[in-house]
């Protein structure tokens, strides 16, 4: 059956892998120009530019970076607990949610699903949001306001619900009943077991979502020692003056010529690096939870 | 196995029962009944209710603030009532106009943008051969999906920075000048766009490709022995089987057009003034109203607008869908 190519599916193809490998280096090349200037000593930056290969090879930057490590441990610790607490919560109330709205003998479920709906449509806006949860709700300066908003979206309620409709038939939940197991039993004996694409995909979007969190640390906390990750890079990308901070806090005195630039970029690649080694791991659970819940079967 | 008959029988009934309440011809129960009946059902989605009673809805009582002088000791109630002030001022600084102008500009092109491109590289990607090249390929768009907005505003500084950014070295080397584009007010325009497509392109495209993946083999081989090359078989299989993912990734993108993105402009644009003009948005203009310039009345006022005119817009654009095409319509 091997039917020759035409001219035209060859043109085809050509085109195709020249737009495509352009556009995967076009996605890569900025991760290169970070890595590179982290690499690069910072005279050389401030003398020569950013290079796609650092001209002067130094590790100052790095070194800098974990001269006073508590800072970025503290950080990273933060995240670490909001993210982890976050995910785990957020996972249980949305997979039971979309378990719940999913049965098709639960008579509000349509109500109940426009309810959760109808908060992407229309909102109070960001400042009654605001004041609600520090004055009312007194959550200024608290772990609690860094996990607590993110926990549910509608987005992922609804993913989750499409999962278990068209990965699991009614008449399961059915004969699970007649076998005598309760409502909740059904649940985690269950749907949970047989939800691991869906439960991997909503996982990883909210622990995404936690870990790039910046946000909630800008808008509600004002103690430095309970910054999230992403937003005191934030602040050290635009406070020049962090690592006098730093060498004032500890009462060593730094010399003024240390290695800014470098010192950024060496702190962008530490804040992401976990995700670029657990990217290829983590990446083909996305693929395949977004193909099932996205694409309606 | 040998279980006794007369609790067989009653299941049937039991069964029968459900039939028919099913059909409708069943008794009607009322909400309490059922509350009793699915008691572990509600018990279990109650967490989520009340999240998103407290989360959203309760802050709708709070829009209550735009016709209010705002002072942060009084009570909600208390606050003294200046009606449509807030709207006034901010009508006439000719803000409200620009602000609103940006939002639904951007948020257009980024989704008109994002879902046309990320399906043709879906179909390009989709016709390669290599499995190891087309799951790498697709590993590599995917990534930037991943990285977060803080760091592509470093990203956008190490390229673009006066001093020593990569577009200003490679300028001077080809013996050209530098260029400041943190002063360029109009650049920022197709940088927002282009780095909006940079992040997102990859995870639209896989969409797309799990969409196409989904079309059976049988059209393309009926096709290819009528004689249609490989043009005419995208444009006239390819592409129109992707049209449902395409209404309704489009429907779902819609709803945040009033937000949509403020994360990318704040951070790619902080609070430099001189950049304004071409790229504040309602989302933006808010958070600095309320973090930068405490000016909550203003602040509330754009707030509520941002969602009435989002919601009435969402309510048209799904009216006319639902006349032209029912089942596209999202609710």
């Amino acid at each position: 059956m091997a039917i020759k190519e035409d001219v035209y599916t060859r043109i085809f193809k050509i085109i195709s892998y020249v737009i495509i490998i352009m556009a995967s280096i076009a996605c890569l090349l900025p991760f290169l120009l970070i890595i590179s200037a982290s690499l690069t000593s910072n005279e050389s930056i401030i003398r020569d530019g950013y290079h796609f290969i650092p001209q002067q090879f130094s590790l100052e930057g790095y070194r800098t970076v974990f001269t006073f490590p508590e800072e970025v441990l503290r950080a990273y610790g933060v995240t670490i607990f909001t993210t982890v607490v976050g995910t785990t919560l957020g996972l249980f109330l949305m997979t039971m949610a979309g378990y719940v709205l999913a049965r098709k003998d639960f008579k509000y479920r349509n109500a109940f699903s426009f309810y959760i709906y109808f908060t992407t449509l229309f909102g109070g806006g960001l400042v009654p949001w605001y004041i609600m949860l520090t004055k009312y709700l007194g959550l200024l300066d608290t772990y609690t306001v860094l996990i607590f908003p993110g926990l549910m979206t509608p987005f992922l309620i609804i993913l989750m619900k499409n999962f278990i409709r068209s990965s699991m038939p009614e008449e399961l939940f059915e004969s699970a009943k007649i076998d005598g197991a309760g409502d909740f039993k059904i649940y985690y004996r269950i749907v949970l077991p047989l939800s691991t694409p869906g439960i991997a995909t909503v996982g990883l979007f909210l622990a995404l979502a936690y870990w790039n969190d910046w946000f909630s640390s800008s808008l509600f906390i004002n103690d430095p020692h309970k910054y999230q990750l992403q937003y005191y890079l934030y602040n050290v990308i635009n406070s020049m003056q962090f690592i006098a901070q730093m060498g004032a806090g500890t009462g060593v005195s730094l010399s003024s010529d240390m290695p800014t630039e470098s010192t950024k970029m060496a702190m962008a690649i530490v804040v992401t690096g976990p995700i670029l080694l657990l990217y290829p791991f983590i990446q083909r659970y996305f693929v395949k939870g977004l193909t099932i819940g996205a694409v309606k079967g | 196995m040998n279980q006794p008959m007369p609790k067989n029988s009653a299941m049937l009934t039991a069964d029968s029962r459900l039939n028919g309440k099913r059909l409708g011809t069943g008794r009607k129960h009322g909400f309490f009944y059922e509350l009793f009946r699915n008691r572990v059902l509600f018990l279990m989605l109650l967490p989520t209710l009340i999240f998103f009673f407290i989360n959203s809805y309760i802050p709708m009582v709070g829009i209550y603030y735009a016709f209010t002088q705002f002072d942060f000791n009084t009570s909600l109630f208390d606050a003294k009532f200046v009606g449509l002030q807030n709207f006034r001022f901010l009508w006439q600084s000719g803000t409200l106009t620009k602000l609103t102008l940006n939002t639904v500009g951007y948020n257009a092109a980024f989704i008109l943008l994002g879902n046309v491109l990320a399906i043709v590289l879906a179909i390009l990607l989709n016709e390669l051969r290599g499995r190891y090249f087309k799951k790498i390929a697709q590993s590599v768009m995917f990534l930037p999906y991943f990285v977060s907005f803080v760091i592509l505003s470093v990203i956008v500084y190490n390229i673009f920075n006066y001093d020593n950014g990569f577009l200003n070295t490679l300028l001077l080397q080809l013996g050209g000048e530098r260029v400041d584009v943190y002063n360029k007010p109009w650049v920022w325009i197709f940088l927002i766009i282009l780095f909006y497509l940079w992040k997102n392109l990859g995870y639209s495209m896989v969409i797309y490709l799990a969409a196409i993946t989904g079309i059976s083999d049988e059209y393309y081989e009926a096709a290819k022995m009528d004689g249609a090359n490989i043009f005419q078989r995208i444009w006239y299989i390819t592409v129109p089987m992707l049209k449902s993912t395409f209404v309704v990734l489009l429907l779902f993108a819609l709803g945040s057009i009033m937000k949509g993105q403020f994360d990318l402009f704040y951070q790619l644009i902080g609070n430099n003034g001189v950049l304004y003009n071409t790229t504040d948005i309602l989302d933006t203009y808010v958070y600095r109203s309320l973090k930068v310039t405490f000016d909550v009345g203003m602040a509330s006022a754009a707030g509520v607008y941002q969602s009435l005119f989002g919601f009435v817009l969402i309510m048209t654009v799904n009216y006319i869908i639902r006349k032209l095409n029912d089942e596209y319509a999202l609710f």
